[in-house]
């Protein structure tokens, strides 16, 4: 069976200041549909760099990348675009809602541009507000809303267009712990539900909360394997102590 | 994601910063404004020429003699002119020599010496209209007659002023001293203008031609008024004229013809000339509001990079944005257009009105005009397109560095 993400020897390169810099050093890695995946590393570790290409919002160096079965590491801008409103659902730190718009409006914004009828983006998009428990905020601004609200109508807005990958970048990040653990547990609902989720995040033990850990340092993929294995959590660093001890 | 889409988005972000869309639009609003009332105020001017035209009659050709050489060696006879009539009767229905005049005005002691003295024939006053060829209308009495015209008869029109300053207006049947000789009173006319006083426009007296050329010592008559017999035939009588003085004279620079229609175009053409010249002056104001759009929708993009690398990670493609930030420009100028117009247009009827009193205050009778200050629907639909046509002109650099942005940057942007 075809893989839903499959990345076969990425690399990403950025030139800088005469020196090439590999924020992807040759990774490999698929995801299956309805897998919750946590790709975890500290900052430098080349998991934004892995966010953004898993997104589409970048392309690799080289390397092939297919979505979906379709390769989409060599699309341009507005390829891209159209994959990223098809197959991919967005959870920012900063939830990235905009603020002039209603939470509705918010979560309508990818049927809006999937060419979507009004009829039905608003029945679509209350529909997705009601599952992450929001029903009847729909004509709050997001500023009128708590942080652990705005998150989960990003969640919404993420689920609205009915995506292949939820893919949340550091979805904890601005929340405190009890709100963070709910918006987990959130993720961790919709997955039951089928959902394939990716979680990037550099805190292990929020990352412990998916199904399956990808740790990344210094553009490689250091473990892939089952979140419950202790191997997971330890830094390399760590384990390179662990093995001297 | 569609255009009344993007035109709703745009409507949303003008009201969430009114007073910048306001400051904004002000250029295109003094620019569309100040192009409608330099045609409102043209399409008036025009307007009234055109009605002084009618009240003159379209049928109305003038033609001024000049002679050749010092003006002594050739002079013709006015009973050409009237054969000339006669022979042409589809084309010419009359005509008067216009003798103009200056003598002293002489009534029991009091001299007049501002007084215009115009010698003329019966054709001159057309009974049907009680009305001159030159404008002026009759208040009592009769015209000059056919008789007093032949016979040199020493009678006379008297102009409101005269009536007025030296017969306290019981002036029929009186006599009055002009240039030593006495004429009749035999007719009084209608003030023209509101200000009835020496040497104004109603200081005035109608005498036969040739008495008025005796009193000048003129050999010949310099100016005719003819008729043609309707607006159509006016260029037809035009040529006929051209043609018998140019058999006469030989000289193309011994007289000049011209139609009430002629001076009415030369007058227009100038007006459009000058209309040209303003609203041009009008579009650098257009220009400058252009410039301005463009500068906000700058400072917009830049303000709101984060929305558009939200709304690229969402899918939206380059043309998305492009269209959204161009519609946001055209309706902001498109709105100060409206304004602009709505602005112009009473403005428009402000000095409208202004201008169509203060003609009121210097005119009265049938010979008063009236000034309408009213834009064209063309005028206006054709600013109302050039502000929207500015708008997107302008926005598309702004939109197009909007619609290019990088959404991993833009997403990041602070």
């Amino acid at each position: 069976m075809e893989h839903l993400i499959e990345l076969k020897d990425v690399y990403k390169i950025y030139p800088m200041g005469g020196e090439a810099v590999h924020a992807l050093d040759g990774i490999s890695l698929t995801i299956d549909r309805g897998e919750f995946v946590a790709i975890v590393g500290q900052s430098g570790s080349g998991k934004s760099t892995a966010m953004n290409i898993i997104g589409c919002l970048d392309v690799p160096t080289s390397g092939t990348y297919h979505l979906g079965g379709v390769d989409v590491s060599t699309m341009n801008d507005d390829q891209q675009a159209e994959i990223r409103n098809r197959m991919l659902g967005f959870i920012f730190q900063q939830y990235n809602l905009i603020p002039k718009l209603t939470v509705r409006e918010n979560v309508e914004l990818p049927l809006l541009y999937a060419g979507v009828g009004a009829e039905e983006r608003r029945r679509r998009a209350e529909e997705s507000l009601e599952r992450v428990g929001l029903a009847g905020k729909e004509r709050n601004l997001p500023s009128q809303l708590s942080g652990g609200q705005q998150q989960r109508v990003s969640i919404a807005r993420a689920l609205a267009g009915n995506p292949s990958v939820i893919l949340a970048d550091e979805p904890t990040g601005a929340l405190d712990s009890r709100t963070g653990r709910e918006v987990l547990g959130f993720l961790q609902k919709l997955n039951a539900e089928g959902d394939t989720v990716v979680l990037i995040t550099h805190d292990n033990s929020i990352a412990v909360q998916a199904k399956r850990i990808v740790r990344l340092q210094d553009g490689r993929i250091l473990y892939d394997g089952d979140a419950r294995d202790p191997r997971a959590v330890v830094h390399a660093a760590e384990s390179e102590e662990g093995v001297g001890a | 994601m569609n255009v009344s889409q993007s035109f709703k988005m745009a409507i949303k972000s003008l009201r969430t910063s009114k007073m910048r869309s306001l400051l904004t639009m002000l250029g295109i609003i003094i620019g569309v404004g100040a192009v409608i009332i330099i045609i409102s105020l043209g399409n008036g001017v025009t307007g009234m020429v055109n009605q002084q035209v009618e009240k003159l009659g379209v049928n109305l050709v003038q033609t001024m003699i000049y002679g050749v050489g010092d003006g002594t060696t050739l002079n013709l006879d006015p009973q050409r002119m009237y054969d000339l009539v006669e022979e042409n009767p589809e084309v010419l229905s009359g005509v008067s020599p216009y003798v103009t005049a200056s003598a002293v005005v002489r009534s029991n002691g009091t001299e007049y010496e501002d007084t215009t003295i115009y010698g003329v024939s019966e054709a001159i006053y057309r009974p049907e209209s009680n009305s001159t060829l030159d404008g002026c209308t009759l208040a009592e009495g009769r015209f000059l007659q056919y008789v007093d015209v032949v016979r040199r008869q020493h009678v006379c029109v008297l102009g409101a002023y005269l009536a007025e300053a030296a017969f306290q207006g019981d002036a029929l049947g009186k006599d009055i001293s002009i240039g030593g000789q006495n004429f009749t009173v035999v007719g009084v006319l209608d003030p023209i203008s509101a200000t009835v006083d020496a040497g104004s426009l109603d200081d005035q007296i109608y005498i036969p031609y040739e008495n008025a050329m005796e009193i000048m010592g003129a050999r010949q008559v310099s100016l005719y008024l003819f008729t043609s017999t309707s607006g159509a035939t006016a260029a037809a009588a035009k040529e006929l004229i051209d043609g018998l003085l140019f058999d006469y004279f030989q000289n193309q620079d011994a007289y000049y013809t011209t139609t009430m229609a002629e001076q009415a175009d030369l007058i227009n053409a100038m007006m459009s000339v000058v209309m040209v010249v303003l609203v041009a002056i009008a579009a650098i104001s257009l220009l400058v509001g252009g410039i301005g759009i463009m500068n906000i929708m700058l400072v917009s993009v830049t303000e709101r990079t984060r929305e558009i690398g939200i709304r690229k990670s969402l899918g939206a493609k380059r043309r998305d944005i492009r269209r959204q930030f161009i519609i946001e420009a055209g309706t902001t100028s498109a709105i100060g257009g409206l304004l602009g117009i709505l602005f112009g247009c009473l403005m428009s009827l402000a000095i409208g009105s202004l201008i169509g009193s203060m003609l009121v205050s210097m005119m009265t009778g049938s010979s008063s005009l009236t000034f309408n200050a009213a834009p064209s629907l063309g005028a206006v639909a054709v600013s109302f397109g050039v502000s929207v046509g500015i708008g997107v002109l302008f926005g598309y650099l702004p939109a197009n560095k909007a619609a290019k942005l990088n959404p991993i940057d833009a997403l990041r942007y602070e």
